[in-house]
């Protein structure tokens, strides 16, 4: 059979089985919808009463919708870096899973700066920022890479699904409605599988790596500049920004397995993502957090040592039991530790288990966050005096978390709806020829 | 057009007058302070003494006052030319009296536990002492809010004042987190007091939601000749506030060279290391007039849960 032959077999197939009418899904839609509701009422709320329904305070003057902000563009990773840095060494077995992986990156980009949104105080004031922006302050910085990265991404995404919608368009068995079709026929441009078209594609897509890759490192690093360039304790370091990019690219990794692990799942993919892709995820995982690990430890650890007086005031807040101990030791041990366990020690080692190591990852990752922005918050220079006593410690309001519960729904409902439109399995790059065959082995 | 030239040219003599007259004689710091006792917002009929520009002492209605020295846009963005406006603090002098809080509480309409100025109890380490020290806007000279701020809205002037335009200020809260001494508060919602008067940077009144405020100096108020609230509610005369280019600083009672009084009292500004170059001046509290405790006695209970947080090397008092 040859590959375009194969391509609308496959393409038919995994159409219908992810089309499948199930309950579960209308179900899980509903409830997402639901949560996203909640949240919007939410931010009204925040709108008309002001800020003070959040538990956002004079000194801890931002958020849990910093931790989100920080956290889904961390997540992003997944598609700039895995999906970047595979295409451009050309790894064959990485074809089944990069889609899942852009996907996460455009609609985790998407995401992420609403936070940044609902945590300014004037919202009908934000096109100040280009009415009377100031190139010195890095939010402005923030401004320019985030909105780069976002259309990079979006491209990135668009470049690589031109060879799946040309499938559609030729396709003649699946229902499609007509406006669908339409939509199919203009995003697949003229595309019909040329050799040259081929070659044009396939040098668009790796000048886009090339691009994304530099430019996921810049977004990440600005925004740890955010932090590192107030002198404040546990935010002024000067590895503040590699240490958010290896942060970031270990959630953005751990959330890919977890999507992998739930379409694998549930729309039985098992032929296209297989075991050997999560391994192989999955040691990319240990690597990153044995690297984060290191990061953490060499971060805390000259600090420490140091010893500078308003410095230990925010260590000693992290290592003590009764005030953030239990939180830092879960995120700085536990978060790096079980899922190098589970995808390192071969007896410990399968699909399920690296699954479960990336939730941990996942859910540490965020605690982590929070362990960057609220303790240094709460410590100022000055002691805390002359202040409300319910000034001196934040903690979130329902507001603030359903906003956060919010924007993960909205994750998962732009997952639904964009699979509605893209298939999730790129079908037309699994069905061609390996791209170079030195990369294969029987083993891979 | 040439009546405004004349009224700005005549402003600006004033001006250059005004804290020399004050400095020069007694009497002009006896004046300073007379005109302005008052801690009462503007109301009409509220009348304000204010020097001229050839030293007689006038009456005008506060108001008016105000009102007609409005500066445009561009004057408040660049301060009043040729000036650097200093603050020094007297350590040795505060009790913890908190006049200076209610006053600028007042004058600003801020919601109570909304203070753009502070008082802390410190003691440095364990053996030394501890004393009150006030702390409002050190107007840096490097400031860290001002680099920060996305869209200008914090800005620094010419005359060392820094000051926050709430029509522009999106309310990202950088410069709160930039601001080594927390000297920024937010408005949280939307202020309770109806004011009656019209924005402006220099005036800091109304409050507006969504928005940062901090200590502006009360340069509506200087530029009439006036003090600053917290300097003239002060009873224990801790504050001196004057123009370091002119070499004057006044508590409205007693005036100082600015350059002599740094220098015979070994003034230091707060957290110098930082290299934010702070515009307000500590004098060291030595010979302090009054036993520290007797900042607690007269303590509102509303007051009291806002000093049980302290620092560990902190004495224990009994608040
Ligand atoms: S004290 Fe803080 S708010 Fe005031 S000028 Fe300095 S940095 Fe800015
Ligand atoms: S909160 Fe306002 S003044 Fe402060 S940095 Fe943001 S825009 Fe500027
Ligand atoms: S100078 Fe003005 S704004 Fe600053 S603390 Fe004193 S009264 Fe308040």
């Amino acid at each position: 059979m040859n590959s375009p032959e194969l391509a609308q077999k496959r393409l038919v197939e995994i159409i219908s089985r992810c089309n499948k009418p199930s309950v579960l899904r209308k179900v899980l839609f509903s409830f997402f919808l639901l949560v996203f509701l909640f949240a919007i009422y939410a931010f009204i709320t925040q709108l008309v009463k002001g800020q003070i329904v959040t538990g956002m305070r004079d000194y801890v003057v931002w958020g849990i919708y910093d931790v989100n902000f920080i956290f889904f563009i961390g997540i992003s990773y997944a598609g700039a870096m895995i999906s970047g840095i595979l295409h451009l060494l050309h790894v064959e077995w990485r074809k089944p899973i990069i889609r899942i992986a852009e996907m996460i990156t455009v609609i985790s980009v998407i995401i992420g700066p609403v936070f940044i949104l609902v945590e300014m105080g004037r919202l009908d004031r934000i096109f100040n920022i280009f009415t009377h922006g100031r190139i010195q302050s890095p939010i402005l910085w923030d401004v320019v890479a985030i909105t780069t990265y976002l259309s990079c991404s979006i491209l990135f995404l668009y470049l690589a699904l031109i060879k799946d919608y040309a499938l559609f368009r030729d396709n003649t068995e699946l229902k499609i409605p007509k406006w669908q079709r339409y939509f199919y026929r203009k995003f697949a441009a003229t595309y019909s599988g040329l050799p040259e078209q081929k070659k044009l594609l396939e040098r668009a897509l790796t000048i886009m790596s090339a691009i994304i890759i530099p430019l996921a490192v810049l977004v990440h690093s600005v925004l740890a500049w955010i932090f590192g360039m107030t002198i404040r304790p546990g935010w002024h370091s000067t590895i503040f920004a590699p240490y958010f990019v290896i942060a970031a690219v270990y959630s953005g990794t751990a959330v890919l397995i977890i999507a992998m692990w739930i379409f694998r799942k549930f729309y039985h993919l098992e032929e296209y993502i297989t075991e050997k892709h999560f391994k192989y995820i999955g040691t990319i995982l240990l690597v990153l957090a044995a690297l984060y690990g290191y990061f953490t430890f060499s971060e805390y650890l000259t600090v420490w040592y140091g010893s500078q007086s308003w410095e230990l005031e925010v260590i000693y807040k992290l290592f003590d039991f009764t005030d953030y101990g239990a939180w830092f030791y879960l995120a700085a041990f536990i978060g790096v530790l079980v899922p190098m366990l589970f995808v390192g020690l071969p007896f410990l080692r399968n699909i399920n288990t690296i699954m479960i190591g990336s939730v941990v990852a996942v859910v540490c990752m965020w605690i982590k966050r929070y362990l960057i922005i609220i303790p240094t918050l709460e410590t100022p220079l000055l002691p805390l005096q002359d202040v409300r006593p319910e000034y001196v410690h934040y903690s979130a309001t329902w507001v603030e978390w359903s906003l956060t519960a919010g924007g993960m729904a909205t994750f998962c409902l732009f997952f639904m709806i964009f699979m509605k439109f893209m298939p999730i399995i790129p079908i037309a790059d699994i069905s061609e020829a390996p791209e170079n065959k030195e990369f294969i082995s029987e083993k891979l | 057009m040439s009546k405004k030239n004349k009224k700005d040219s005549s402003r600006r003599s004033f001006l250059k007058n005004g804290f020399s007259l004050a400095a020069g004689t007694i009497l002009g710091g006896g004046i300073l302070a007379a005109c302005s006792k008052e801690q009462e917002p503007p109301a009409p009929g509220d009348k304000v003494k204010v020097l001229t520009a050839d030293g007689k002492l006038m009456e005008v209605e506060r108001g008016h006052a105000l009102c007609c020295n409005v500066p445009s846009s561009v004057e408040v963005r660049k301060g009043i030319p040729g000036r650097h406006f200093v603050m020094v603090i007297d350590l040795a002098r505060c009790r913890n009296a908190r006049s200076c809080v209610s006053a600028c509480n007042k004058m600003h309409f801020l919601e109570p536990g909304h203070e753009w100025i502070k008082v802390f109890l410190m003691q440095d380490s364990e053996d030394t002492t501890p004393y009150w020290m006030p702390k409002p806007c050190f107007h840096c000279d490097t400031p860290a809010c001002v680099n920060v701020c996305p869209v200008g809205a914090s800005f620094k002037r010419d005359d060392g004042v820094v000051l926050v335009d709430n029509e522009r200020c999106i309310g990202c809260k950088f410069c709160m987190a930039a601001c080594p001494y927390s000297s920024r508060v937010f408005n949280w919602k939307a202020p309770s007091f109806k004011v009656d008067a019209k924005y402006s940077p220099t005036s800091g009144v109304p409050q507006v939601v969504g928005t940062v405020g901090k200590c502006d100096f009360c340069p509506d108020s200087f530029i009439t000749g006036i003090l600053p609230d917290c300097v003239t509610a002060c009873p224990n005369g801790v504050y001196f506030f004057g123009d370091k280019n002119e070499d004057v600083v006044t508590n409205g009672v007693e005036s100082f060279r600015f350059s002599e009084l740094v220098k015979e009292k070994a003034a230091y500004r707060y957290m110098e290391e930082l290299g934010t170059r702070p515009n307000v001046y500590y004098l060291p509290p030595v010979d302090r007039r009054f036993p520290v405790e007797e900042g607690f006695e007269n303590m509102p209970d509303s007051i009291k849960p806002a000093y049980q947080v302290k620092r560990a090397h902190l004495k224990k008092f009994k608040i």
